[in-house]
Formats: structure tokens, sequence, C-alpha cells
């Protein structure tokens, strides 16, 4: 082969070697569910992240558990078994951090993160103990690591409409969550109610781990949410180009992960979740080497 | 001339029994008032039954249109990533239906009160790049958006250096020659003997007046207690007074995040 000929020869094997993987449909399926999952996580993550919310998110993906298993036991669909898992986490973190401490006073930081803790764990524990029973006919594994690659359209059509109800939402909501986000006490004058906000982006968040735990499982589905915001976050001045970066580093991070499942033969949503927390470390790498400013630092 | 704010034999609390009561005093169009107090002693619980977000227990209160509030600057995240003109554009929420998005007008009327408070060309400017006045300036936009002729500042002159002051001051000066009622929360007695009305207030209101009249040695020792200082020096005014030591608890607000 001569000189002239290599370069046109080795610029068609690339191409070829990006896009044959996606000649499948089942990797074509990924794809779109992996392009979903970055726009709702590069999205409300956003708001995840500024508010403070990781933990939150996390409590919520892990404490779904058992009701993800219990569908897998009663051959109900996933999103259902998961919806009814969160709510019944929801209702069983809430209570537990009300009676933490009785009274008008308001509930510490500290004890409430201990009793979510303590009723998260308590909940994980339950899902892995029916998880693991003789009678359970799906591998823990896909529960807890998801299956990108086992998406079905069902899958997708269900996770499209979730993501859509959740953007629109935020469309609508942006505003309000800004003025809330940026001074909560002075929100109230605004004629915002703090109270409502703050129901509003955990249903959003709800809603948002549902898709998340579809396609990445119970213990990865929180880094789509936290990681691509979060690195944003070091790179951004403003919320719209905030979030239109971490979409687009979940996107990235996604399609990577799936690279490397097709190549490297690794398990497809360990390997995104990894990618997405090294664009956290490689963004965290940038904006202390200062090419790109990062948050405003307070002038005096 | 009608009183843009009337409050009569007020009582205000938390659902327990009130923290500030027998509250009776006006303002009129163009009048700055003083509201003095130590903290905890009910300025900003005033503050949030002006606002609307506290009901009298007892007593009337009366707010031509509604009020618009200033907080302190130091209440809001600094580290939040929104520029000035996203600040001062939050003042177009309540005249929107929640399920409206700002529109163009809304925009020009964020620029707008962004350049009456003299930041037009800060406005893309980020919240927390700005200076302590500057940040002041964008609250006060935020609060001229909604269009309300009732403005509260709550201690807008914390922090700020000398020519920042006084270019709030002059800016308040404004605001209340075209027609305000201006009620701000503040520690500083010369400030207040400036102004057209002085309100002290302790759990319950001690006076409300003229500053010649208010501000004397009983008065403000009733309403600070010990911390009230006399200096030495005196001119036509009486003897100066101040108050010590220059205490920012906030026990009366929410914890600063």
């Amino acid at each position: 082969m001569s000189a002239a000929t290599a370069a046109p020869a080795l610029a068609t094997s690339a191409l070829h070697a990006l896009t044959d993987p996606f000649a499948q449909t089942l990797m074509q399926r990924a794809l779109l569910e992996v392009l979903l999952l970055a726009a709702v996580g590069g999205t409300l993550g956003c708001w995840i992240v500024l508010g403070g919310l990781s933990y939150g998110a996390e409590s919520l993906a892990h404490g779904m558990f058992p009701g993800l298993v219990l569908a897998a036991l009663a051959g109900v669909p996933l999103l259902l078994g998961g919806a009814a898992g969160i709510l019944v986490a929801a209702l069983a973190v809430g209570v537990a951090t009300r009676s933490g401490r009785s009274g008008l006073g308001r509930p510490g930081r500290i004890g409430r993160d201990d009793a979510t803790a303590v009723v998260v764990t308590t909940l994980f524990g339950l899902g892995a103990l029916l998880a693991l029973s003789p009678a359970a006919p799906l591998g823990v594994q896909t529960l807890l690591f998801g299956d990108v690659l086992g998406t079905t359209p069902g899958d997708l059509l269900a996770g499209a409409a979730l993501v859509a109800a959740v953007l629109v939402a935020l469309w609508l909501a942006h505003p309000r969550l800004l003025a809330a986000g940026f001074d909560r006490p002075a929100a109230r004058g605004l004629g915002i109610s703090p109270a409502l906000v703050d129901a509003l982006l955990l249903t959003l968040l709800a809603l948002a781990v549902l898709v998340a735990v579809q396609g990445l499982g119970n213990l990865l589905a929180v880094a789509v949410l936290v990681a691509p915001a979060a690195a944003a976050r070091l790179l951004t001045r403003r919320l719209a180009p905030m979030m239109a970066l971490a979409v687009l580093l979940g996107a990235l991070a996604g399609l990577g992960g799936l690279y490397l499942s097709y190549y490297a033969s690794v398990a497809a949503g360990a390997a995104i979740a990894l990618l997405l927390v090294g664009v956290y470390l490689v963004a965290r790498v940038v904006a202390a080497s200062g090419i790109r400013k990062g948050p405003a630092v307070p002038a005096g | 001339m009608t009183a843009l704010v009337e409050a009569s034999e007020l009582a205000v609390g938390y659902g327990g029994p009130p923290v500030l009561t027998d509250v009776t005093f006006s303002v009129d169009p163009g009048e700055r008032v003083a509201v003095l107090g130590p903290n905890g002693g009910g300025k900003t619980t005033l503050f949030r039954a002006l606002l609307g977000e506290l009901r009298p227990t007892a007593g009337t209160l009366a707010v031509q249109g509604r009020a618009a509030s200033v907080p302190q600057t130091e209440r809001s995240r600094l580290d939040f990533p929104v520029s000035a003109l996203d600040v001062a554009l939050m003042g177009t929420i309540p005249a929107r239906a929640w399920w409206r998005r700002p529109r163009r007008a809304d925009r020009a009327a964020a620029r707008a009160a962004l350049a009456r408070v003299g930041l037009e060309d800060r406005a893309e400017r980020g919240y927390g790049e700005l200076s302590g006045g500057q940040r002041q300036r964008v609250l006060i936009a935020r609060a001229l958006v909604q269009d309300t002729r009732v403005l509260l500042l709550d201690e807008p002159f914390t922090g700020l250096d000398a020519p920042s002051a006084e270019r709030l001051e002059a800016l308040l000066a404004e605001l209340a020659g075209e027609g305000r009622a201006i009620l701000i929360a503040t520690h500083d007695l010369e400030q207040a003997r400036r102004w057209d009305r002085v309100l002290c207030l302790n759990g319950r209101q001690l006076a409300f007046g003229d500053p010649a009249a208010v501000l004397t040695p009983e008065v403000l020792g009733a309403t600070y207690g010990a911390a009230i200082v006399t200096l030495p020096g005196e001119d036509a005014a009486g003897p100066h007074h101040a108050i010590l030591p220059p205490h920012h608890h906030h026990h009366d607000h929410a914890p600063p995040r």
C-alpha cells in the first residue's frame, strides 16, 4: 500500500471502528438509552449538584432496591416495582427523619443523614435478602448494575416518556428553581414556596432515578445524575452552559462506555459509570490548572 | 395623602405567643423609615408580616399593593451560577403565571431596573463577582422590577465601604423622592437621624416618629438595653449615641448555608 492511499484507508477503518458497533439493533437501543440518561442526568443533575441533593439521589436509588427485586420475583415490569420501591423508600426516610426529632425544631443535618442511612441500608439489605432467595429468577447483578445492552423498545418508550416529563417540568419551573436555589428565604417574598420547590425536585429526582436504574442499575444510577453536572459545575459560570456541558459530557461518557463494552468486552453499565467519574476527575484537573475558569470567586 | 403602609395595634408571631406586639405606625409616600432594634427584636418579623408571609394575630396591617424586600446580600449564594440580569429577572416572577417563561418585556424590565441602580454595564456579570455594594444594588433592582411602592431593606449598609454606602444612600433618597415608602432595618443611629421617621422595636413598638423626637437616650436605652453607649462630644442634635457591640448574630434569620 502506498503512502498516498494509506491515510484514507486508515480513516476508513477508523470510521468503521466507530460505526461497526452500532450496526446491531441491540447497540442502537443501548445508544438511545444512554442519550436519554445523558439528557435527564445533565439537566436535573445541575439542580441536584447545586441543591446539595446528591446524597438524596443515592438514597432513593438504593432504597428502591426491594421494589425492583419484588417486581422481578412477581414478573411485573421493573419500572413499576421501582416506582413502588421509591415511594416506600421516600416515605420510610420521611418518617425516620421526622421521628428523629420531635417538635417544631428542624432536624439537624447530621441527624437526618443518619436516619436516612439506617433506612436505606435496611431497605437495601431487605432487597438483597429477597434477591438471593432460591425463588429469584433474575440475576441480582442485572438489578444492581443494570443492563443497558438489554434495553427493550418498551424500556426506551417508557424511559423517553419519563425523561420528556422531567425536561418539560424543569423548563417550566426553571425561574422558580433558580430563585429558590439562589436565596431560599427571599424566595417566599417572590411568591415562591421553597417547600413546593423541594417537593418538585424530589419528585423529578425519583422519576430520573427510575429511568437511570433501568439502564445503569441500582448502584450505578446515581453516577449519571451527579458526575456530569459536578464536572460541568467546575468548568462553567452560568446555568445554561452548565446544563449543556453536563448533557454533552454524559453523552460522551455513555458513548465511550458502549465502545469499551464492545471492544474490550467489559460490562457496559460499569464502563459508563467509570467514564462518568473519569470525566469528573478530568474536569477537576482542568479547573485546577486554570485552563478554564471555574465558579466565580466571591469578590470582597 | 394616603399612607402606603398602615399598622394598627399589630401583633405578629409564628404560631406561639406573638413575638412582636403593639405596633402602630404609618408610612406616607416619599418617606424613609429607619427600623431600629436589637437582633431578635422583631425587625425581620415585621418585614415578613409586611410581605404577607405572616398574618397578624391581632390588629390590622395594610400595605398598598405589595411590598418588595431587599434581603441581606450575604444570605444569597455567591457560588450560584447566575448573572446580575438573572437575579434582577427573578423580580418578574410574581407577576407571571407559573407556566410562563420570562418574555422579552420581562428582560427589558430587568435591564431597565439594573440601569436604574447604575449597573447596566454589569448585567452579564456573575452575581458573585460583583462587589458588596453592587450586589446590594442588584437586589434593589430585583425589588424595583416588582413595580412596588413599598420597599423593605434588611441592613443594606452592612459591610459596605464608604463610597458604596454613599451611593446607596443617594439611591434610596431618589427612590423615596419618586413616591415610594422605604423601610430600612439598620443599626446606624447617625443614618437614622438623616431619614424621615424612626421606628424602634424590641418585642413591641417602643417609639415611632421624627428622628429628633425618637432618638433620645431613654428610647434607645429601652430599645437596646445595655448595648447603648453615649459617645464623647455633643452637637446641636444633642449627645452622640452608638450601639455596642455591632452585633450580627442573625438569630432571627435562617441559618446561612
